[in-house]
């Protein structure tokens, strides 16, 4: 029998509507504040990657490209992070 | 000239290889640090109005929000699975995952329209405060980069009909699904940070 979880792009689909589920859900439950502000940047950071590496595949891209998109989710988290912890001030 | 040591020799960096076409990538980068621009500019509007973007966050309909994310999720899984089938050259699967890809992109549009109708329909408008200024706004420019994507997998889609792509070549079928895929990861930032974030 084929594993379909061998297929990196089945795994990352199925990872990725797991990961919006659990988004949705803080939604749901009215979570807010720092640890739901962190908690819901890290779901959206291992969504990003999962979908630069799996997706755009380039998990085997030269070291370059892969650092400048991974770099843009690193960047763009930081930066609402900072935003909103200077709104919790 | 490719002797066994030769080969043997060829450091393991070689086997890296960028999809598609270099171009494309530099236009995904520009398109993403516009959005990224467009993100802080959301964020840090809201760290001067957090009670106002708390209290119109929550009109927002965060189900067809997050089922919008899992359209687009599909969407980008349908492609890579249309790529997938090129290098195994599979001529069948290939337009078949594009079209599925084009649909889930298509019921992205629908969810939005049915989203904006109701927000317009209350009377909401860019001007109506901050807050909506850039709900609107955003998802606005990003729904025309999903009506873009659909444009690339259309033309994808014609292409692949014609067998253009397949395990000798896949090029222009990796960059219009890099571009795709990009449509899908600013979304994946959206969402959160639009609907949910507070």
């Amino acid at each position: 029998m084929i594993n379909p979880l061998k297929n990196s792009a089945h795994r990352a689909w199925l990872i990725l509507i797991v990961a919006t589920g659990m988004t949705w859900y803080l939604g749901e439950v009215g979570a807010a504040g720092t640890l739901a502000i962190v908690t819901m940047l890290l779901i959206a950071f291992v969504k990003g990657r999962l979908v630069i590496l799996d997706f755009m595949e380039l998990r085997n891209a030269p070291a370059l490209w892969r650092a400048l998109l991974e770099g843009w989710l690193i960047l763009v988290s930081s930066l609402i992070m900072l935003a909103y912890w200077i709104s919790l001030k | 000239m490719r002797g066994m040591t030769t080969v043997a020799l060829t450091p393991p960096d070689n086997t890296k290889r960028l999809p598609g076409d270099l171009a494309i990538w530099f236009f995904i980068l520009a398109e993403m640090l516009a959005f990224a621009v467009f993100f802080s500019a959301y964020a840090f509007a809201r760290a001067r109005h957090v009670e106002m973007f708390n209290l119109y966050q929550q009109t927002l309909d965060r189900n067809l929000g997050a089922l919008n994310t899992v359209l687009l999720i599909t969407g980008s899984w349908f492609v890579v699975l249309a790529v997938q089938a090129a290098h195994r050259n599979d001529q069948k699967a290939i337009p078949r995952n594009i079209l599925l890809g084009f649909l889930c992109g298509g019921g992205f549009l629908v969810v939005k329209v049915i989203e904006y109708a109701a927000k317009f329909g209350a009377g909401i408008s860019m001007s109506t405060n901050t807050f909506y200024m850039f709900y609107i706004s955003l998802t606005f420019f990003h729904f025309m980069h999903v009506i873009l994507g659909m444009v690339i997998l259309a033309i994808l889609w014609v292409q692949a009909r014609k067998g253009v792509y397949g395990a000798h070549d896949a090029h222009g079928l990796e960059s219009g699904a890099a571009y795709w895929h990009m449509v899908d990861l600013l979304w994946i930032v959206l969402f959160p940070l639009v609907y949910v974030m507070r």
